[in-house]
């Protein structure tokens, strides 16, 4: 056992990313987890340090906040696939990595000669991850698709905006992300199963089903009771004739509340109610119900038409924040529609220290950045490093690691390679 | 061997994010434990949709759907001898999970140090919506707040309209993407340096990862963004536009110059793509009502599939807007089984949607549907606890077993 092997949860495995801003992610969760792992990017920088927003909106390729949020704690080299050279040096990286993820179209690695075979011919116990928007094979794994393109396919706009207007995708664009972070799991259980018989293996993530696996009951009710769910704005639809109210206006915003029965969610219905009739704003048709009662998502409209307006006028007499401080005491669930401004201040956040205050050298200031996703009790999260500069760590690994020397790393540089 | 084989969860996940979680570790091998109660049935088992049988907390296809593979454990928690059973439990298994208000297993006296005097090495993975301590922490819940409170649902919408929520539970089924592999790593910890420990995952922490850029725009730019319906910054054509048929739509989302010809040679190269207004992305951006009109006009004469596979043959990207009956029929999702459909006594034939990723080594494997409440309660205690009849016998007429 070395000891700087259980200073992290993944301290002991190296991760090589040659994944653009589609897969990210994926390799972000094993560094957040402790793994060491290199982003490899083309020699002009990788193409998700020119996705905005920028810092200070400059549109530099070192001041990308999408790049500052997904390559913090990886280090940086710049490689060329294109030439020989190049894919030469990640060969000789190959012996030290345990896994190695991409997000290339299908077939492109192939192409280069680093497909899985090639490459599990170097490292047989490499997990290599592809993460595509439909996979690796089949009628649409060569289609284009961009987040928008991807939400749609994936079914999640059908279901998602006013019913009067065309279907909406999330405001932030999400497609990528949820494969990326599919691919740190898929990544992860082929680890488990290395354990067991020393080798590798590949894992062939498709975006378009991590996004499908997103939708609820929406495929099972299709299936079963042959509903096809529509979207219903801030309405949601539960079955064929049944409803649940989600997003309400407020006097200085829009809160989220579930209008709904079932144990957990008819509790706090109830709840609501009770302060509404402590207000004097009561409803003899919400009280004369024990909302517990009635399964969850099993409200029918009419019943819905009935009791929103009284909710409605309650809501529309209290702020963002009354609302939410009275449903904290009460145990309702109720809670704001967040901006990006109620986050930074949220008092939840605030006191469980999650910001984290990062000293950027560079640019002499400190930053504010998310912290970890999870509280490991044993071996605490961090945020290790800043996202690296375009082949920051290129001596330290290919002059540290691989033993080129400065001479060579010139001449490759020279030549495009690097 | 299979990826999870040996490994044993003792699991007291519920709702969605909880069950998707154990849902992944069941489906590639791991024994996952279910404990739940007859007296206070788990939200899901009365979510619909319950098949042409009508309500039963055994017939719920939602259920079913993340819970394959899984035991099904009676057991009354709040009877006095349940928590000395469930440490029998504890002691056999390698992790347990749950997904309650924090400080419930705790009143149940069965909180992480109480799991590590039966088990020190014990692994104890909790998630919840706002995690332990703070203000806020017990704080109830379900996914669809979470959306609000990152602050997804505000930007999802139309900017003249009331922000609209992202579908259902939208981060219940974004946590355990980030939950699985930490739990793994958390297993493989334990297996180099003999540890265990207590794993707390915020729900809301884990949502702000899909929000981070903008977090960061706001701390060091001060901005705050409005909702953009289908809008792109930096693309145009960028939207939903209707197709043949009764709410058909299809995607179509140029980012580049070449995609942007390529469409317009499918449109058949109409005059007013030449014009200076639409010839560059600054001019498409600012007349975006007018062309998005305009390819409207064209769009509407198309099957959005077959509109959607032209586009695609020249290098548009280009996706129909797909229903839930679409998804049943989609060629790539069938190509690559995305839907098993399995026979469930009560629920009947029912889709359950596996993995979305595929191993070489180890494709997903379905061996049982989801359990019935109470189905394994005595399989469990004789397989796994080696107990005898009598005492089994004893607990159920006690009233903390559950058949």
């Amino acid at each position: 056992m070395h000891p700087a092997n259980d200073a992290g949860l993944l301290s002991p495995y190296r991760v090589l990313d040659l994944t653009d801003e589609h897969g990210i992610l994926c390799s972000k969760i094993l560094a957040d987890l402790g793994a060491d792992v290199i982003q490899i990017e083309p020699p002009c920088g990788s193409s998700a340090r020119r996705l905005g927003p920028f810092y200070e909106d400059e549109a530099h390729p070192d001041r990308s906040l999408f790049w500052w949020s997904y390559a913090a704690n990886k280090r940086s080299i710049t490689l060329n696939l294109a030439s020989r050279d190049g894919r030469a040096l990640l060969q000789r990286l190959l012996p030290s990595a345990h896994f190695l993820i991409e997000s290339f179209p299908p077939g492109h690695t192939e192409r280069l000669g680093l497909g899985y075979d090639a490459l599990a011919a170097l490292n047989p116990a490499l997990i290599v991850v592809s993460i595509t928007p439909f996979g690796q094979d089949g009628p649409y794994a060569h289609y284009r698709a961009s987040d928008l393109n991807g939400m749609a396919m994936a079914g999640f706009m059908y279901v998602t905006g006013d019913p009067d207007r065309p279907p909406a995708r999330v405001g932030v664009p999400h497609f990528y992300l949820h494969g990326a972070a599919a691919g740190a799991t898929g990544a992860m259980i082929a680890h488990a199963q290395r354990g067991h018989t020393g080798r590798g293996q590949y894992v062939d993530v498709s975006c378009q089903e991590a996004v499908a696996r997103t939708l609820a009951s929406a495929p099972q009710l299709f299936a079963i009771e042959n509903t096809v769910i529509r979207r219903q704005g801030s309405y949601r639809q539960t079955g064929d004739t049944t409803f649940m109210r989600i997003t309400w206006p407020c006097k200085d915003g829009f809160v989220n509340f579930q209008l709904s029965g079932g144990a957990g969610a008819g509790r706090s219905v109830n709840n609501l109610i009770q302060w509404m009739e402590e207000e004097g704003l009561g409803d003899p048709v919400l009280t004369g119900l024990d909302w517990t009662t009635l399964g969850y998502g099993m409200v029918t409209k009419e019943l819905l038409d009935r009791v929103v307006p009284p909710v409605e006028r309650f809501l529309m007499s209290h702020t963002k924040a009354e609302l939410f401080e009275g449903a904290v005491k009460r145990r309702i669930l109720l809670f704001p529609v967040a901006t990006t401004r109620d986050i930074m201040q949220n008092t939840q956040l605030q006191a469980r220290g999650y910001f984290r205050q990062i000293f950027h050298p560079d640019l002499s200031t400190t930053i504010t950045y998310p912290g970890p996703f999870v509280r490991a009790s044993a071996t605490p999260l961090e945020l290790r490093r800043l996202a690296p500069k375009i082949g920051e760590h290129n001596a330290e690994i290919y002059l540290g690691d691989l033993g080129l020397t400065r001479e060579e790393l010139v001449r490759l540089r020279e030549a495009g390679a690097i | 061997m299979r990826p999870l084989a040996g490994l044993k969860v003792l699991d007291f996940c519920w709702v969605a994010v909880g069950p998707m979680t154990t849902s992944y570790l069941a489906e590639y091998g791991a024994t996952v434990v279910r404990i739940e109660s007859k007296r206070r049935p788990e939200t899901l088992r009365n979510a619909p949709p319950f098949g042409s049988q009508g309500q039963s907390v055994n017939r719920s296809g939602y259920f079913a759907n993340y819970n394959a593979n899984k035991y099904g454990m009676g057991v009354n928690m709040v009877h006095p001898q349940a928590r000395e059973f469930v440490k029998r439990l504890v002691a056999w298994a390698d992790l347990v999970t749950e997904n309650f208000t924090p400080a419930t297993l705790e009143d149940w006296g069965l909180g992480y140090e109480d799991l590590c005097q039966v088990k020190p090495d014990i692994i104890l993975f909790s998630t919840s919506m706002l995690g332990r301590g703070g203000p806020y922490s017990q704080q109830p819940g379900f996914g669809a707040v979470l959306a609000s409170l990152s602050g997804m649902t505000g930007l999802t919408g139309w900017p003249d309209r009331m922000p609209t929520n992202p579908y259902g539970a939208y981060t219940d089924f974004l946590v355990p993407r980030f939950a699985v592999p930490t739990i793994l790593a958390a297993l493989d910890y334990r297996r180099r340096t003999g540890r265990g420990q207590h794993l707390d995952m915020s729900q809301l922490e884990v949502a702000l990862h899909f929000m981070a850029p903008l977090l960061l725009d706001y701390t060091l730019n001060g901005r705050e963004r409005d909702r953009m319906g289908n809008r792109h910054p930096a693309a145009a054509p960028h939207g939903a536009y209707p197709c043949r048929g009764e709410d058909r739509w299809c995607t179509i989302a140029c980012q580049t110059d070449t995609e942007w010809e390529a469409l317009c040679q499918v449109m058949g190269a109409p005059s007013w793509t030449q014009e200076e207004g639409f010839a560059t992305l600054l001019g498409r951006k600012a007349h975006e009502d007018e062309l998005d009109t305009l390819i409207s006009q064209w769009t509407q004469g198309w099957e959005a599939h077959e509109l959607m596979r032209t586009l695609q043959q020249t290098g548009v990207p280009a996706g129909v807007v797909q229903t839930t009956r679409d998804l049943f029929d989609d060629p790539q999702l069938r190509h690559r089984g995305h839907f098993v459909f399995m026979d469930h006594p009560e629920v009947g034939r029912h889709p359950v949607q596996r993995s979305e990723f595929r191993l070489s080594q180890a494709p997903g494997e379905f061996r049982h549907s989801a359990p019935l409440l109470g189905q394994h309660t005595i399989e469990v205690c004789k397989e796994i606890l080696h107990m005898s009849e009598d005492e089994i016998a004893a607990l159920t007429e006690a009233g903390v077993l559950e058949e």
